[in-house]
């Protein structure tokens, strides 16, 4: 009874802080109160364009799964795949607030009117050439299968990346990848587990993960090539050069096919990067047109 | 709070239920609790599921129309205010189908039943969203319309109802404040922002204060479900409780809520409202509505296209002793 009266109480005082009374509703600079400053001898445009590679990937992939949203399988799966979008979701945002902090804006000043934040300059006022994300997470879902072993392969990569970022002499990485190494190790033991279940589970499913493999296996070919950035800042101390986590990306997803009893298709051979020198399908565009659209109809809104 | 355990009778003998059904009475009248393992007419049971499917099922439709906004959510604040509002509702579906198994009711079954139309869902939730605003609408009026008609759920006398209702309640008031934020931040923004608004207020308006259900002398099963404490208030004053709670909020907001017709009773200090539609409603609630047939067959597609998963884990499980799947990865990275 008592509960009764609190809503409505709550409900009572709606108007009475002018509508800002909700946990999140506020707004929320994500690197509010975080010393920005750039350590000494590292170049900001560098910094910048690296955080845009590594926030793309999580905003590109946190769209993809995102389009699992009322078409999972079971409800407990759409909550799990919700949770994983919103963890890259965050990521990203601190990345993009990141770059915005240094001064990497790209051609989103351009388009995007002042009162717009830098996270959201970046993420829907930059046009594809400007995106640093890589083919892996740009390919389309196709069905669960594949959506789960690509899932896999990027958290792997990505897990491997910041786990070794959490000793990058910029202190802003250093923190959003301590903060993100918890959550890739959710999302690659997630998809872990669904690979397990489905490549040992009926002929059907073994047989959409095997193809789930097979079509994402080939995207793993420019993952290991550093970019003329990455590997300025690794010899500074700020990035992972890419190549130093390819044998343990490899190690992993070769247990986990042979343990859900699935062949493990060929390596690729390593490949100079696409994405992150800009360079992208068609499907980016595709999917930037659903994301950036009504933004970009209203460039003088405030949301 | 729950019910005295009853001693379970040897068998189903006239002076048994009767004696049962006297102990049920008193367990209503004395504002306790029921709780699964004890006994219940089988009208009560029946109409508990049906109630609760219903909710349950509302959960998981309502989560389509909000959905569609989610990969073009104009911020990326507002997409993870959004993204965590529809995994909510996934969350408060699962929570309901778990209170309706209490009572012997099987998740997959109520599934089954929605996308064959033998159950209904909230007939708000057949109407399209045409802009962004419609997002902080159907959280301003239509989550602030369910939290009228649920939170006297909280007090229902069916236990794992009641407790599902306040956590559901809970989160109901967060995202109708995010919902009223957002329309606040939008009149604050653009002519054309604002516009969006009123033009959502206009679209929504009537069909929230059909959440509340057929007036009073039109609800054929209201009665019994007050009797047994399944239901305390009447559609007609919870809708009465809603419209007085809204046109404040409006005028805060700077919206125009679309009856001419709606003003204040001098007497009764109650808003006095138009006439609702109720020729629409039916034609809506029986499966009419602008977006029924695209709700229905978004579920449908996700069970049916996803089947083939499901078997695939019941296999695996069977397999490997009934376990669930472990990874179990430690590579060095993420120690």
């Amino acid at each position: 009874m008592a509960h009764e009266e609190t809503v409505y109480d709550a409900l009572g005082n709606a108007q009475d802080d002018h509508g800002h009374w909700a946990f999140g509703t506020g707004f929320d600079e994500p690197l509010a109160g975080v010393d920005t400053t750039v350590p000494e001898g590292i170049g900001p445009a560098d910094l910048g364009a690296y955080c845009l590679m590594l926030g793309d990937d999580a905003l590109v992939l946190a769209q993809r799964l995102t389009q699992w949203i009322t078409a999972a399988p079971e409800l407990e799966e759409e909550v799990a795949i919700a949770n994983v979008a919103l963890d890259l979701l965050g990521q990203a945002r601190l990345l993009l607030a990141r770059a915005g902090s240094v001064g990497v804006l790209g051609r989103s000043r351009e388009k995007a009117t002042d009162s717009i934040p830098d996270e959201d300059a970046l993420a829907y006022f930059r046009d594809p050439d400007e995106f640093r994300s890589t083919g892996l997470v740009e390919a389309p879902n196709g069905d669960f299968a594949r959506t789960m072993v690509r899932l896999l392969a990027a958290a792997t990569v990505r897990l491997a990346v910041f786990a070794r970022l959490r000793e990058s002499r910029d202190p802003v990485l250093a923190a959003i990848a301590a903060k993100g190494v918890n959550e890739l190790a959710y999302h690659r033991d997630h998809a872990a587990r669904w690979v397990l279940r489905l490549g040992d589970g009926t002929d059907e499913s073994h047989r959409r993960a095997q193809a789930g493999a097979d079509a994402v296996w080939p995207l793993l070919d420019d993952l290991f090539t550093a970019t003329d950035v990455e590997a300025r800042l690794t010899a500074a101390g700020v990035a992972v050069d890419p190549a130093e986590v390819r044998e343990e990306v490899v190690s992993v997803l070769t247990e986990v096919l042979e343990r859900a009893t699935l062949r493990v298709p060929e390596w690729p051979a390593d490949a100079a990067p696409r994405g992150r020198t800009g360079e992208h399908t068609a499907e980016l565009p595709e999917l930037l047109a659903t994301l950036q659209g009504l933004a970009r109809q209203h460039p003088a809104a405030t949301w | 709070m729950s019910a005295p355990t009853l001693e379970r009778p040897g068998g189903d003998s006239p002076v048994d239920t009767a004696a049962l059904q006297e102990h049920f009475d008193a367990t209503i009248a004395a504002e306790h609790r029921i709780e699964p393992r004890d006994w219940m007419p089988e009208g009560y049971r029946k109409t508990l599921i049906r109630q609760i499917a219903q909710h349950a099922h509302s959960e998981i439709i309502g989560m389509q129309p909000e959905g569609d906004w989610l990969l073009a959510a104009p911020s990326l604040r507002r997409k993870a205010i959004l993204l965590a509002k529809v995994q909510d509702e996934a969350g408060h579906g699962m929570y309901l189908y778990s209170a309706a198994e209490t009572l012997g009711a099987d998740r997959a079954d109520l599934t089954d039943k929605l996308i064959e139309r033998k159950q209904k869902y909230s007939s708000i939730f057949n109407y399209p969203t045409l802009t962004y605003a419609d997002v902080g609408v159907i959280g301003w009026l239509v989550d602030g319309a369910a939290i009228c008609n649920q939170v006297p759920l909280c007090r229902s006398s069916y236990g794992p109802y009641a407790r599902a209702m306040i956590r559901i309640c809970k989160e109901e008031s967060f995202h109708q404040r995010q919902g009223y934020e957002l329309l606040m931040t939008m009149m604050r923004g653009t002519a054309e922002q604002r516009a969006m608004v009123q033009d959502a207020v206009d679209r929504w308006w009537w069909p929230s204060l059909m959440m509340f259900g057929p007036p009073d002398d039109d609800s054929p099963n209201s009665a019994q479900s007050m009797a047994w404490g399944i239901k305390r208030h009447s559609n007609d004053e919870l809708r009465q409780r809603y419209v007085d709670m809204s046109v404040p909020q409006a005028e805060f907001l700077g919206v125009t809520l679309p009856d001419p017709e709606l003003r204040v009773d001098p007497e009764t200090g109650h808003h006095r409202f138009g006439t609702i539609d109720w020729e629409e409603f039916k034609r809506v609630i029986s499966g009419q509505g602008p977006a029924n047939d695209e709700r229905i067959a978004r579920r449908r597609a996700a069970r049916d296209d996803n089947a083939w998963v499901i078997e695939a884990a019941t296999a695996y499980a069977r397999k490997h002793g009934g376990g669930r799947a472990t990874a179990e990865l430690a590579p060095e990275s993420a120690a």
